[in-house]
Formats: C-alpha cells, structure tokens, sequence
C-alpha cells in the first residue's frame, strides 16, 4: 500500500472548508460560526500540507505554522469580544446582534 | 518710433492714489481732500504735459510707450498692460487732466458741507483714472477696462445723491443704457481678435491689428458697426442716449465732468483711435454720419423746447456729440477731435456755469423761474457768454474753428455729402437759438424768482468762478489751437480744400441768425413763443415730452424684457431650475433608499455577499 494519493487530501480539505463556509453561514450561534471559522482555516492548512509534502517542499509547512499563530491569536481575540457582547447583550444569537452599536 | 519710458504710468498711478486717499483716510480728514483730491488730478496733469511737451520736441510720428506689465497669456494670446501716448491720446490726455483739474477745483466750493465731499472726491478722481486708462491704453482689452470704469463711476456719481430715488433710478438708467453699447463693443472686441486669431495673429494690441488691419476684408463693417453700438452707447447717440439727459441728476459738477472731459468723449476718441479700421468699411462710416447728423438735430430740436437749464445743456451736449461722430463719419476725424477739445472747454464752462446758477438761486433749475441774474452774477454771466458765443460758433471763438471744419467737412469731405452739410447748419442754427434762449432766459430780463430765493441771490465764491474764468479763455481761445495738424501723424492727411469764404460767412450768420432769433422771442417780443407754442400746439407738446422716447421705449423694450422676466420667473424658475435641484434631492433619496437595504447590520448577510464576491471571481479566473 503506497502513500494516500493527493486527491484525497483536497478533497477532505474541500469537504472541511464547504462545512466551514456552511456553518458561518446558517448557524445563528456566534460561538459555532467561529468555530466554524476555525475549520475553515485548518482545512487550508491541510492543503498547504499536503501539497508540500507531494511536492517535497517546506514553504507550505512554514505557511501553515504561520497560519495556526494567527489563528491562536485571532481565537484569543474572537473569543474575548464574543464574551464582551455576551455581557453587554445577554445573547450570542448572530440575528439579535445586528445593531452595530454598544 | 517708439520710445519705451515709465513716466506715463504716473498719469493714471496720480488719481488712482487719490482714490485710496479718498477711500481710507477721507472721512476723517476732509480738510485734506480739498487738497489731495483737484491736486493729485494737476499733477497729473502737469506729468501728461511733461511728456506731451517731449513728444513735441520728436520726430512727428513718434510715441512713447510704457510697458506696465504682462497681463494674460493664454496659449499664443498675450495681452499687455501697457500705455502708449501719440498725438491723440497726449490731446486726451491733456483735456481729460485739465479740464478735469478745474472742475475738481470748481467741485470744492460746489460740494462744499456736503456729507459725502471724501465719497465725492474718490469717485471724480476714480473717474479721472478709468477715462485716463481708456484713453492710454495701447491695446483693446486695457481701453476695455477704462470703458467700463467710467461706465460704473457715471453711475456712482449720477446716483450721488442716493437718498432721493429718481437720482439712483438715473444711475440706473445710465448703468443698464451703457450696459448694452458695452455687449456691442465687447461682441466686436470679440469678432475682431478671432478673426484675426484664426490668421495667426493672436492680439489685442491696436499698432499690431492696425498693421495687419487688411486681414479682416470684409469682417471689418460688423466690427465697425458693433464697436460703434459701444460708442452710441457711451457717447449717448440715438438709439442709446436716453441716459445723458437723466445723468443730470448727478452734481452739477458730475454733469460737466461726463458731459465734456470724460465719459461721453470715449466713443468720440474709440472711433478716431480706429479710424484706419473704419477707413476699411465705407459703410460703417455711412452709418456712422447718417447716425450723428440724425442724433444731432433731434437732440437740438428738443433742446429748444425745454424749461430746466441743466436739460436744455444735455440735449446740448447729445447733439454736439452728434456733430462729432458726422465729422468722424464723413473721414475727417481730425476735426472730429477738434470739436472734442473745444466742446470739452465750452461744455464744461456752461455747466459750471450753469450750477453757479443754480447755487446761487438756492438749487433751481427752471429757467422760468429765473431771469435778471446779470447784476447779481457778473463773473458767471461774462463766462456764460462766452461759452454760449463759442457753442453757437460765432468768430472768433472756438466753436467756429472747430464746428466750420465739420461742417465744411459735411459737405465736401472724402465721404460727405451735401444733405450732410445742410443738416449741420440746420443744427448749428437750432444750436445757436437754444443756447441763447438759455442766456437770454437765465440772465437777462425781468426776474422771475420767487420773492424768498430773490434776497438770496449772490454771486460764486472765487473757488467756483475761478475755473469759469479759466474755462472761458480756452472757450474763447481753444479755436486757435491746431488740433488737427498736431493729430496728423496720427490719424493721417485729409485731404480736403480749404473752406472758402462763403462757408465762413454762412456758418457766422447761421450762429448769429441764431443768437438773434432768441433775442427777439424772448427779450423783443416775450409774447412770440407762447404764441408760437400755441400754434403749433400737438408739435411743441411732442418736443417738450422729448418726441416721448423713454415712454416709447418703457413700452416696447423695457415691457417686454420685464414680461420675459416675468415669465422666466412664474413659469421657468419653478419648473425648470427648481425642477432640476429638487429632482437631483429626489433622485438621490431613492437610490439611497433602495440601497439601504442591503446594510442589514447582520454579519452573515455580509459573510454571504463576501461568498458570492469570491465565487464570481473564481468563476472569472476559471472561464478566462
């Protein structure tokens, strides 16, 4: 049994990024779009992965670390202002926070 | 040749600081402005003299230029503000300081106690400064600029006396009149520059069109006759000189001002600056005499009827003007000027005479309230009879010299014809007639005054009879002046016969058939007019009314300019302008309104438009 073909990794890195644009799409939950937005952003990075490894070379794999500092930071923030619009409006329903205000 | 100096900016720079004067220091130095005011006007006057005294010393032809600095340059169009004085315009110059010096003197003692003696001054001496601009200025657009300085400075002064409604209605009539002589010159300015613009000669600078002058061919008559809708208007021929006897309303001093030294002579002077340009079309200049010797004889005509003294000296002033553009019409514009320089001194001394009368008798200008004022206003009476002598053109005073000349010039001149020259002694008999109906009227006689005014008759302070005095040498003088050789350089040899001795022995009975008519209507036989007027009864009420011009124009232009505006306002303004604004508002509102949907405020509306925005530029980079 040889290494799993590249196809395959683009293509569950497809499906996972279709699920993420879904998910920030339909669910109201604040919380749940971000985490959707979560595997938006690791789907890519299982591209870049992938095809780095196919293609024997390191520039994608340094990318991807580059991808999950952002996205660690970019959660730490998120999370922060969703807690923040939490206290002020006691929801974290997408819809009722349509004002963009307080 | 032309000598580059930077003396002639002086001429005009000298007024033109006594505006400043005027204007910022003024009013809380009045005692200064008696001073500053007729002397500044003096010193240039002294300055124009210096440098006309050293143009006489040249080779005939030459000129003085002065090079101010450059104004426009708009592509291959330059225009310079620069000064030139020749022959011509040292003349102008000459009189437009002189006499223009004496009636500030004059205005002195006229305005005197008055509340705005420093607004006064500044505007008679910005007015000095606008007719010296157009009269220097070596090119079209700089004579522009004086043209329309006099323009605004007649208004100001004619509407001196501001409180009084129909003073500031004349204002406004001489303002709007010579608004449309100014859309002519302007449109005329316009047609020449482009004309010769398309030829390659971009300028304004008259030595430079007048060297490729022949370019225009046939352009040249509606660019003479538009230029000449300018000098109708400024120089008030029919059909634009409504205005001049209105302008009366000014200070009398103002009326001598426009009347002789400046304003109505700019047409006068335009025309002879351009006469090679009017030389090119015949029929411009057939226009131009069929105009003058029309305006001339109605203007005198309604002369003889009227009662105020100020009146019967501006239709004066219409007609001899009239004479004028005959003169200019018939090609000999060297007279032209002549009768320019002597009217200026003879026009300018009746007036002031005329408001020494009027001062004298408390502020009346009905002349059938006057009479007898002789013993009590010697030195104005002496004056006033010289300026009459000289106006009627008897010899030797000046009106003859120059009058003769434009007469003679009807009748045998390089475009004359003989109706041309009988109507001119047809003129100089009315002219003759009203001015010594006129002194006749005011100074002889019984006195009419009421009892009240008749205790307070007195003569002028020398302030005032001073420039009387002055005035009434060059009156009686100014005729021996040689105008017309000094000008030949300039404006070129005509070539006529000398006048023969026939003509001066009818032009001098004409002037005194003329004197001697009025003598007997109004000293002999003081019942003759009334009985006249009685006879001729519709006649001498249309005269009097002035053939009802200004009723005949309220009816026609002034009608149906305001039932245009009326219409532009009821009709046009609501629908077209406030239709455009308001639609604009409209339209902006409802494109906005329609746009303010797609703003939900909620982020996963935004997060689809951003899926949709990506998908469409996929979709782009894979079917390209």
């Amino acid at each position: 049994m040889g290494p799993t073909p590249l196809g395959w990794y683009l293509a569950l890195s497809a499906v996972l990024f279709a699920i993420g644009v879904l998910g920030v799409l339909v669910r109201r939950n604040v919380i749940i779009i971000f985490m959707a937005i979560e595997i938006m952003l690791n789907a890519v990075n299982l591209a870049f992965v992938a095809i780095a490894r196919s293609r024997g070379s390191m520039d994608g794999q340094v990318i991807v670390f580059f991808v999950m500092t952002v996205a660690a930071a970019e959660a730490a923030v998120g999370l922060a202002i969703i807690l923040a619009m939490f206290r002020n409006r006691e929801t974290t329903n997408a819809d009722e926070l349509a004002t963009l205000r307080w | 040749m032309v000598i580059e100096t930077t003396l002639l900016r002086w001429i005009i720079a000298l007024p033109a600081l006594g505006v400043l004067f005027h204007v910022f220091v003024g009013r809380r130095a009045t005692g200064a402005v008696k001073w500053v005011g007729p002397g500044l006007v003096g010193a240039a006057f002294a300055v124009a003299r210096a440098a006309a005294s050293g143009l006489r010393v040249m080779p005939a032809g030459t000129a003085l230029h002065d090079h101010v600095y450059t104004w426009i340059v708009a592509g291959p169009f330059r225009a310079e503000v620069g000064l030139r004085l020749d022959a011509l315009s040292a003349v102008m110059a000459l009189v437009v300081t002189g006499v223009g010096f004496l009636i500030h003197v004059y205005s002195v003692g006229y305005m005197h106690g008055d509340r705005g003696f420093a607004r006064y001054f500044a505007y008679l001496n910005l007015f000095t400064t606008a007719m010296l601009i157009l009269v220097l200025a070596d090119n079209l657009l700089l004579l522009f600029v004086g043209w329309e300085g006099v323009g605004l400075c007649s208004y100001l002064l004619i509407g001196f006396w501001y409180e009084k409604p129909e003073n500031a209605a004349a204002g406004k009539k001489a303002f709007l009149v010579n608004r449309i002589g100014d859309a002519g010159f302007l449109l005329g300015l316009f047609l020449l520059v482009w004309t010769l613009g398309r030829q390659g000669i971009w300028t304004v600078d008259i030595e430079t069109i007048r060297q490729h002058a022949d370019v225009l061919g046939a352009v040249a008559v509606p660019v003479c006759l538009l230029l000449f809708v300018g000098a109708t208007g400024k120089s008030a021929q029919i059909p634009l000189y409504v205005w001049l006897p209105d302008a009366m309303a000014g200070p009398t001093p103002v009326s001598a001002l426009i009347h002789a030294a400046t304003m109505v002579t700019a047409g006068v002077y335009m025309i002879a600056r351009l006469h090679w340009l009017y030389a090119l079309a015949p029929a411009a200049l057939a226009v131009v005499a069929v105009i003058g010797v029309t305006t001339a004889l109605f203007a005198a005509v309604i002369a003889t009827a009227q009662v105020d003294i100020k009146r019967v000296l501006a239709y004066s002033t219409v007609s001899q003007l009239g004479l004028m553009f005959l003169g200019l019409g018939v090609g000999a514009t060297g007279a032209a000027v002549f009768h320019l320089v002597t009217h200026a001194f003879f026009k300018a001394l009746l007036f002031l005479g005329a408001g020494s009368v009027i001062h004298g008798l408390g502020g009346e200008q009905d002349m059938r309230r006057m009479g007898g004022l002789r013993p009590h206003m010697p030195v104005t009476f002496v004056t006033m009879t010289v300026g009459t002598l000289a106006i009627a053109g008897v010899p030797p005073f000046s009106g003859f010299f120059s009058k003769d000349e434009i007469v003679w010039a009807a009748f045998s001149g390089p475009h004359g014809a003989p109706v041309l020259g009988v109507l001119a002694f047809v003129v100089s008999f009315l002219t003759a007639y009203y001015t010594g109906r006129l002194l006749v009227l005011t100074f002889l006689g019984e006195c009419r005054a009421p009892e009240d005014v008749r205790h307070h008759i007195h003569e002028s302070p020398a302030v005032m009879t001073l420039p009387l005095a002055v005035l009434a040498v060059f009156a009686f003088a100014g005729g021996w002046l040689p105008v017309p050789a000094i000008l030949e350089p300039v404006i070129g040899v005509t070539e006529e016969a000398e006048a023969p001795l026939w003509m001066f022995t009818l032009a001098s009975a004409v002037a005194l058939g003329g004197l001697g008519l009025a003598g007997v209507l109004y000293v002999a036989r003081p019942d003759l007019p009334g009985a006249i007027a009685r006879r001729l009864d519709g006649f001498y009420a249309l005269v009097r009314d002035k053939f009802r011009v200004d009723e005949l124009y309220d009816a026609t232009v002034i009608r149906l300019v305001f039932a245009a505006a009326d219409v532009s306002a009821r009709r046009i303004d609501p629908a077209l302008i406030d239709g455009a604004i308001n639609g604009t508002g409209l339209l902006v509102a409802a494109i906005s309104g329609a746009s303010r949907r797609l703003q939900t405020g909620n982020v996963q509306h935004y997060a689809l438009s951003f899926l949709v925005g990506a998908l469409v530029l996929l979709g782009y980079w894979v079917m390209r």
